[in-house]
Order: C-alpha cells, then structure tokens, then sequence
C-alpha cells in the first residue's frame, strides 16, 4: 500500500475519451475519483503509483487525497497481481456450503494461501467478504464474472482453463 | 397467502425481460406517462398514502423521507438508487437489475420529477460487474427512446442518470458513507444531524432508495395506494422480495405480502432444510438483524414490527438458515470477522471491538478460551453497539449503525447458544 515506494512512471490513459466521459458526468470533479482509478486498473491490472499522479492532475487535487481512496476501498490495487483474480466469498451462506473446502483445495493444489499469487502468474487467489450471491451459495468471482453454485470438481476445471 | 401474484419479478422468467421493447409490451413507462402530467407534490402524497417502506434495510417509509426535503432551496436537489448491496444474505436487488432494469429505471424517474431531481445517480457495488454493463445498455436505450434526457415523453421535464460503480467496501451501504463514496472520498458515514434529505451529496439536498423501494413506485403509481396497502400487515404493506439462503434445498428469491410467516418461507417456498436435518437458528434480516432460535424462527411473521417484538429486525429481508450441523461458535465468528473486516475505522468502538471479538472468538475456537471471556464479549458488544433495548432506542455508540449491526447478531449468538460458547472452553479452566 505504501506508493512511494513503487517506480514512479509517468501514466498515461490510454481511453482519453473515457476520461472525458467521466468527468463530464459529475457536478464536481473530485466525485470523477474512483470511476477514473476504475479506468487506471483496467490498464494495467493495478494502480500504478503514476496513475494516482495522473489522476490528481486532472481532479486538481493533491495524489494523497487519491491515495486515500485507493487505499480505503478493497477493490483497487496497488501491486501487480496475477493474470486472474480468484475471489472466493467466505461469508456465512457461503461457508455453510462448502466455500472453506474450496480454498483449502487451492492452496493443496497449488501451494499458494489467500493474498497470493501462483509462480506463473496465472492467478491470484483471495478470500472475500459476500459478493451478493448468497442464493447461489459457494461463489467465487474470477475477475469482473462470478461463478455460482460451484461445486469443487468444476472450481478445479474452472482454474486449469484460465490461461 | 394463496392468490398472491408477485408483482416486482413477474416476468422475471420471460426472455429479454431486460429489454425496453419488453418492458414496453407490459405496459412499462406507463406509469411516468401519468406522473409527468401530475404535480410533484401529488406523487409524493401517492407514495406517502401507500405506506411503501424503505427495502434497503432500515424500513424508513419512503414518502416521509421525500417530505423532509427543503421546499425552497436553489441548490440542486439529487436521487442516489442505493444498488450497493452488500448485507450478507441479501440478493435481491443484483436480480431486479438483471432480469427488470427498467422497472427500476422508471422508479427512479418517477422519484426523480417528485421530489424536483435533473440529476440522478445508480451507486452500484463495484463487484457488480455484469450488472453495470445491463445497466448502460438500459440508460442508453432510454436516452435512445427520449425516457430520459431532455423533455422526457414530450414533456418539459429532464433528467440524467449516472451509473456510479463503488469498489468493494460494504459500508457505503449505509446513506451518507455512500454520499462520501460518491463524492470521491472514503466511505466514512457521516454524523446526522444533518440528513442527507437536507445536506447529502455535494451539500445539496439528497435522497436515497434503494433499488427495491424505487422498483415498487410504477406499480403505486398505476394501481394505486390503495392497491398497495392491500397487501399484507397495515404498518409495512406491499410486497417483499424474500432472500432464502444457507442450509435450505431451494435457496433463491421470493417475492411474498409483507408478513408472511417465517416457517412458510423456509419450508415452503425454500423446500425445508438441506439433507432433512433439523432447524437450528435463523437470521431473518440479514448478518445485521439478531439471530431467531428454531422456537423463535417458527412463530414469527416476516414483518417490521412482528420482529422487533422479538428484538431482531426484518433488515433487508435476508434469511439465512442454519440446521444442527453449523457450528454456532464457527457461524458467530464467521460474521464477526465480516464486520472486522468492514468496520470503515471511523469509530473507535466499532474499529477496536470488532477486531477485538474475533481475536477472542478466534482463540476460543482455538481452545484457548477463558470463562470469562463469554461475559467480555457482551461488554465488547455493549460498548460497540449499546444493549439492545428498542423501548429507549439503544443507538448511538458510533456515528452510523454499524456498531449495533455487529453489536447485535454477535450477542445473540452468545445470548441464545452460551452452551456452545461454554463448550469450547477448555475443561480445566471450567473447573477451576
């Protein structure tokens, strides 16, 4: 979490359209923060400590005001992270149907614990709070898609095909 | 109950229900047709008339909240839809955008022209991904189709709708955490006075509904008030989107009247209890609402005030079931770690107690516990959430409800199972 302490590279958005949507959409431009480090992350798969420069520029702001939010909001993230981001809900109706059996599959089989990140970067494997799907209890989210219902032979299937 | 017609998610099975074309073939943006031709303040006295309360969680009643609204402001007047669901065992509104988006929408228009809004706002949670997208094909078929925009189905009224996608923190739920989301800041909730209604977003006077609440307006507006006090108890008609989930074998979303009984909801529309185990334990309002013993779960209506007579709270309607297999101290650790890991860290009391219960929970569990650690945890809950007494109010520990929202599922565990909290106290420290 600590920015001063990645390489500080000049970002640059590359969807400047975007960018121009975003701020005209809000009365006041500081409420443009985090639909513009939403855009930063889908670049490079995290925040990158430029970006937050960048983005204070254009919200005529100081980086540490941005810096806050990063920081606040579980979603944003301030380290490289692997290809595919693995979140598995642990929440109460999750758990009651077998979640916590899931993670431990994970860790077993790839020798990675939550917060890590396999050696070939093909995925990074978190425990997180409920996603919403309670219905559809166990359910994990591999990066912007959820997968509901999920039974541990198909989790298993499900990450031997990422890529 | 027999005869109910579910009215938020009847064609929820059709295909392209998301669809204008479909939502127009059943009579959707009706309602607005009619709204746009009343006076403002006469919509707000349908909705006032109808008793709709609140389906967020707290059940304020939505008019009221409309009528608190400075009458002669020049500042701008903004409506935030509050999609930021996130209260464990809560499911329904990540369905309304789904499968009736429109619904929604004209809700939100509708709401938008009472209370004098141009501007409106859709605060979804950031995992919400797939929604948002079914969200921006909605706003932009709409745009297309002069529903929203300029003199919106010819008349002089105009409205924009932004879709605001949040990042992952639940307590930007909670009214003014989500303003503080909104205007680019941490979710820290706000001390009230003053409300949203009169300071909110940028200052200016705010309200917010919840997807739900704003889903039930074109059906007020078409049918009537009346209509909607037809269904169910008289202090919280209408009808529930009921979310079943846990150890039952048809878990989903339900849509039922207002106080419907708790006992129909699981063993009926959910299909009884997973693998014909017995009922232990229920939360019926969501991780937030005080849990009900199998006794207790079997003779309750699911209603505001029925609830509260058994001092939890119908919540967001979220039940979740727990059968003889689940471990109580495991499922109360389970939702302490939730809040520990939620708590924005405003407040002392919520950010320090939080952490403090699963620390004790944890090394409970662990077999480390000690006998009086039991009563430590009420007086950790007490001093995050106050006790819970709802004749005097019991609120007011830390600026927004969070404290009790963890303070009282975390006791109720203790208070109605200590045999098990006890159990796992290792033996020779029982004796001495």
């Amino acid at each position: 979490m600590n920015a001063k302490n990645l390489p500080k590279e000049k970002f640059i958005f590359e969807e400047t359209d975007k960018v121009e949507r975003i701020l005209s959409q809000y009365p006041d431009k500081r409420s443009a923060t985090l639909p513009l480090l939403h855009l930063a992350q889908t670049q490079h798969g995290f925040i990158a400590s430029g970006a937050i420069d960048t983005i204070a520029e254009l919200l005529d702001c100081h980086p540490a005001i941005v810096m806050d939010c990063v920081s606040f909001y579980t979603m944003f993230y301030t380290k490289h992270q692997g290809r595919h981001i693995v979140q598995v809900c642990q929440t109460l109706s999750c758990s009651l149907n077998g979640a916590d059996a899931i993670v431990d599959h994970v860790v077993d089989k790839y020798g990675i614990k939550p917060g890590e990140t396999t050696k070939d970067e093909r995925f990074t494997l978190m425990k997180v709070e409920c996603l919403g799907s309670c219905g559809t209890a166990p359910v994990v989210q591999i990066n912007t898609e959820y997968h509901e219902g999920i039974s541990q032979k198909y989790f298993s299937e499900l990450l031997e095909s990422l890529e | 109950m027999s005869g109910f017609r579910p009215v938020l998610t009847e064609y929820i099975q059709e295909k392209d229900c998301h669809t204008l074309s479909f939502y127009r073939s059943i009579g959707g943006y009706t309602a607005l047709e009619k709204v746009l031709k009343l006076d403002p303040i006469d919509v707000t006295l349908e909705v006032k008339n109808s008793n709709l309360r609140g389906r967020g969680g707290a059940g304020f009643p939505t008019g009221l909240k409309w009528g608190f609204l400075p009458k002669d402001t020049k500042k701008p007047k903004y409506l935030i839809n509050n999609a930021d669901e996130s209260e464990p065992g809560t499911f329904k509104d990540r369905l309304l955008m789904n499968k009736a988006p429109h619904q929604m929408l004209e809700g939100m228009i509708i709401a938008a022209y009472a209370i004098g809004c141009h501007t409106s706002f859709i605060y979804i949670r950031g995992e919400f991904y797939k929604e948002s997208k079914i969200l921006e094909q909605v706003l932009s078929e709409a745009y297309e189709n002069n529903i929203l925009g300029e003199n919106i189905l010819g008349s002089d009224y105009h409205l924009d709708v932004v879709i605001h996608r949040g990042a992952g923190a639940y307590i930007c739920g909670e009214e003014t955490g989500l303003i503080e989301s909104l205007e680019g800041k941490r979710g820290w909730p706000r001390i009230k006075p003053p409300f949203p209604a009169i300071e909110g977003y940028l200052q200016s006077p705010t309200i917010v509904n919840n997807v739900e609440t704003l889903s039930c307006l074109p059906h007020i507006i078409n049918r009537g008030a009346i209509w909607f006090n037809s269904i169910g108890p008289e202090k919280g008609p209408g009808p529930r989107l009921f979310c079943v989930s846990g150890r039952v074998n048809n878990p989903g979303v339900f849509e039922e009247p207002m106080g419907i009984s708790l006992e129909d909801l699981i063993f009926d529309r959910a299909g009884g209890i997973t693998d014909n185990k017995q009922l232990k334990a229920v939360f019926p309002g969501g991780s937030s609402s005080a849990i009900l013993t199998a006794d207790e779960a079997l003779d309750v209506n699911m209603d505001f005030e029925e609830l509260v007579e058994k001092k939890s709270m119908l919540g967001s309607a979220g039940v979740i079931v727990m059968d003889e297999t689940v471990d109580m101290v495991q499922a109360c650790l389970n939702i302490a770690r939730f809040y520990a890991h939620e708590s924005c860290g405003q407040c002392t009391p919520c950010r320090e107690g939080t952490a403090w219960l699963v620390k004790m929970l944890t090394r409970l569990v662990a077999g480390g516990g000690k006998p009086s650690d039991i009563d430590m945890i009420f007086e950790i809950t007490d001093n995050i959430g106050g006790l819970i007494d709802f004749s005097k109010g019991s609120f007011g520990k830390t600026i927004c409800p969070f404290g009790e929202a963890v303070a009282w599922p975390v006791r109720s565990f203790v208070e109605k199972f200590r045999n098990e909290f006890i159990e796992y106290l290792p033996q020779e420290r029982i004796v001495a």
